[in-house]
């Protein structure tokens, strides 16, 4: 199969999705109406509520929902064969996401512009409401835990990104700075910074004595390094206990400080990201050689784990609370909706599709494949290396020396991670707060208690599984399926309130239904495989911290779905207030 | 062909700007609403010694106090004093 003609299907399935499948979703289903008010109209207050063009809200969007998340998941995934994967994020962005991505966005437009997690609470009760908090602290936990990984084990394997990405900091508390108290244009300043860190990357991949390499500072990989662990795994720990005092100080500090400037910033990596891997593709016009099934794969079955190991990039709970937090109210038509909604998961489609492709051209055949991807957990270990290597050959087609390349996509990797961590421990040390009110324990909601459980609660959770004796760094990825399932439950959740809303309104709810069922039953059959055979004490990859971990998901999966049962054979009545009419 | 690439430009200038301007129209807003508190806080029982001639801008801040409170969850004025709605 040729990598060109591969994409090209994928485009293709994308923009017919988008052209009909949409398009039907929009009149038939949501029955979206040009004169409806939208609440950036009904509440405007310059602030919150603002109508914004449907392009410079889509830009917006896209560039809030897209991260590391839908490059990492891909790069494991193929281990089962590239068509399993790119079935899965093509149809799943087409059925499954889009719906989902839309469907938040309408359903929060129609309620007000308020968050999932309030409709949660007005369509089924205050016990979904709990749910959704405590599914969300779950979903932070992890991916807390999954970014600071996926970031250490970048910068001990390319040492040359480490600089690169340390530079960012400075320049965007300079932007920010630059911004908001001088309010100068953002443009010029941003792209100045991403100059800076990329001539800085490309330096640091010639000059050695600008590698931060721990690994060698302790003499190799094979030295002891601190307290006996052998130099690696220390490399490892040193870097999560740097990244973990990094995150403590971001996330406490104000957003426009250093959030929002290095969001500026990531967007431009976003833009260079897809170009380069897309240009790339065109000009080396690669075959892939890797098996479309792998039969080697027989340690774990892709069914049903493969609908886990995929979130984002095929469908991915995350996106409802973008959705639903922020979009919602910034909508200038209803109709627009189409284009923000569901033209935010297709772009999020073609990030990983790009992903996968990058991932398998960089095989020359079956064997050079099932030597990399040799067992699951080789493939969740070292998913992530193969995407770098792989973007830097496709690099190469543009002139860039794969050296150089590999840098700056693990620049790029690095930063999204690294902003998706801020963020997540922002919003955890948030959840942690509410909850100190809900359950009255004024301690709680002290912003440096609140961190302080948020950062080492996620330490802890990064460093004990030990992934089978190969040290903390290769144990991570044992989260990445947790990871998956919790933002899936989110997912279910999500199109579960858009179901139960629909029946309501008395319209044809299969749209949303099926791949919630589609979702739910795969996620609760995934957990229970891992949780079961995997991770209790009679199972294979005993771990008492995961097996606790899953079976509090797999408990809140049961949950969703007798909840789902009860509200849409209507033995749940919607709690009455005074926007019930809105609701129901 | 420039137009175009200006207008690209543009777009993407304005994409970014989005959350900026949001996190500037707060900042402004909390601004403005404690001014009003220091306009108006005599009735809410803070003694102000100037309250006689602030009372001078109620016919300018009217609407904007309006908007505050509608904002502060209040569907009507708080304050018999001021009666916008």
């Amino acid at each position: 199969m040729n990598g060109i003609l591969l994409a090209l299907i994928g485009l293709v399935v994308y923009a017919l999705g988008f052209r009909f499948y949409s398009k039907y979703v929009a009149q038939k289903i949501f029955r979206l109406d040009p004169n409806y008010v939208t609440p950036a109209h009904r509440y405007k207050d310059g602030v919150d509520y603002v109508p914004t063009n449907k392009f410079v809200l889509w830009g917006h969007h896209f560039t809030s929902v897209a991260g590391a998340a839908p490059i990492l998941g891909p790069a494991i995934a193929v281990y089962w064969g590239w068509l399993p994967a790119v079935l899965w994020v093509v149809l799943g962005t087409v059925f499954a996401a889009g719906v989902h991505d839309f469907g938040t966005l309408v359903l929060s437009v129609r309620n007000k512009g308020q968050s999932v997690g309030t409709l949660a609470h007005k369509l089924v009760g205050q016990r979904a409401k709990i749910l959704f908090l405590f599914i969300i602290l779950i979903l932070v936990l992890m991916v807390n835990a999954v970014f600071a990984w996926v970031i250490s084990n970048l910068f001990v394997s390319y040492p040359s990104s480490v600089i690169p990405v340390f530079i960012q900091i400075p320049l965007a508390i300079w932007i920010g700075y630059a911004v908001y108290k001088r309010s100068k244009k953002m443009l010029l300043p941003s792209l100045a910074a991403l100059v800076v860190m990329y001539v800085t990357a490309v330096i640091a991949s010639r000059v050695d004595f600008l590698q931060i390499d721990l690994v060698a500072y302790m003499g190799g990989a094979d030295a002891d390094g601190l307290f006996g662990l052998g130099a690696r795994n220390s490399a490892f720990l040193i870097w999560i206990v740097i990244l973990m005092i990094y995150v403590y100080i971001a996330s406490t500090l104000p957003v426009w400080k250093l959030l929002q400037p290095r969001d500026f910033i990531n967007s431009h990596q976003l833009v260079v990201g897809l170009l380069i891997l897309y240009l790339g593709l065109v000009f080396t016009n690669p075959e892939v050689a890797a098996p479309a099934f792998n039969s080697n794969a027989t340690d774990v079955s892709w069914f049903p784990l493969l609908f886990i190991t995929i979130a984002c990039g095929a469908i991915s709970g995350f996106h409802g609370l973008v959705s639903s937090g922020t979009s919602s109210k910034q909508l200038d038509k209803e109709t627009d909706a189409r284009f923000v909604g569901y033209g935010g998961a297709v772009g999020e489609g073609i990030l990983a599709l790009i992903s996968i492709i990058a991932v398998v051209t960089l095989f020359s055949g079956t064997d050079a494949f099932s030597a990399v991807y040799s067992s699951f957990g080789e493939a969740s270990a070292s998913g992530l290396g193969n995407f770098v290597e792989g973007a830097a050959v496709l690099a190469q087609g543009l002139a860039i020396p794969s050296d150089i390349a590999a840098t700056i996509v693990s620049v790029i990797v690095v930063s999204f991670a690294a902003t998706t961590l801020d963020t997540s421990v922002r919003l955890m040390r948030y959840i942690i707060a509410e909850l100190g009110v809900e359950y009255k324990v004024p301690t709680l909601t002290k912003t440096h208690v609140a961190t302080s459980i948020a950062v080492v609660s996620s330490a802890i959770l990064v460093v004990l599984p030990e992934g089978g004796g190969r040290g903390f760094g290769a144990g991570g990825y044992l989260l990445w399926p947790l990871f998956g399932t919790s933002n899936q439950l989110l997912a279910g959740i999500s199109l579960l309130l858009i179901s139960i809303w629909l029946k309501r309104q008395g319209r044809n709810y299969a749209v949303t239904l099926i791949p919630m069922i589609f979702l739910m039953f795969m996620t609760l059959w995934a957990m229970f495989q891992q949780v079961v055979f995997q991770w209790s004490w009679f199972g294979s990859d005993s771990n008492m911290l995961l097996f606790v971990l899953g079976a509090i998901i797999f408990v809140f999966a049961v949950w969703i779905v007798l909840t789902a049962f009860q509200a849409l054979s209507g033995r749940i009545t919607p709690p009455v207030d005074e926007d019930k009419k809105d609701v129901g | 062909m420039l137009d175009k690439v200006k207008k690209l430009i543009e777009y993407y200038e304005e994409v970014l700007s989005m959350p900026h301007r949001q996190e500037i129209a707060r900042e402004l807003r909390n601004e403005e609403d404690l001014f009003l508190l220091l306009l108006y806080s005599e009735m809410i029982g803070i003694p102000n010694p100037v309250y006689y001639y602030t009372l001078e801008l109620y016919p300018y801040m009217i609407e904007k106090f309006h908007d505050w409170h509608l904002r502060m969850g209040m569907e009507k004025s708080p304050l018999t004093g001021i009666r916008c709605c």
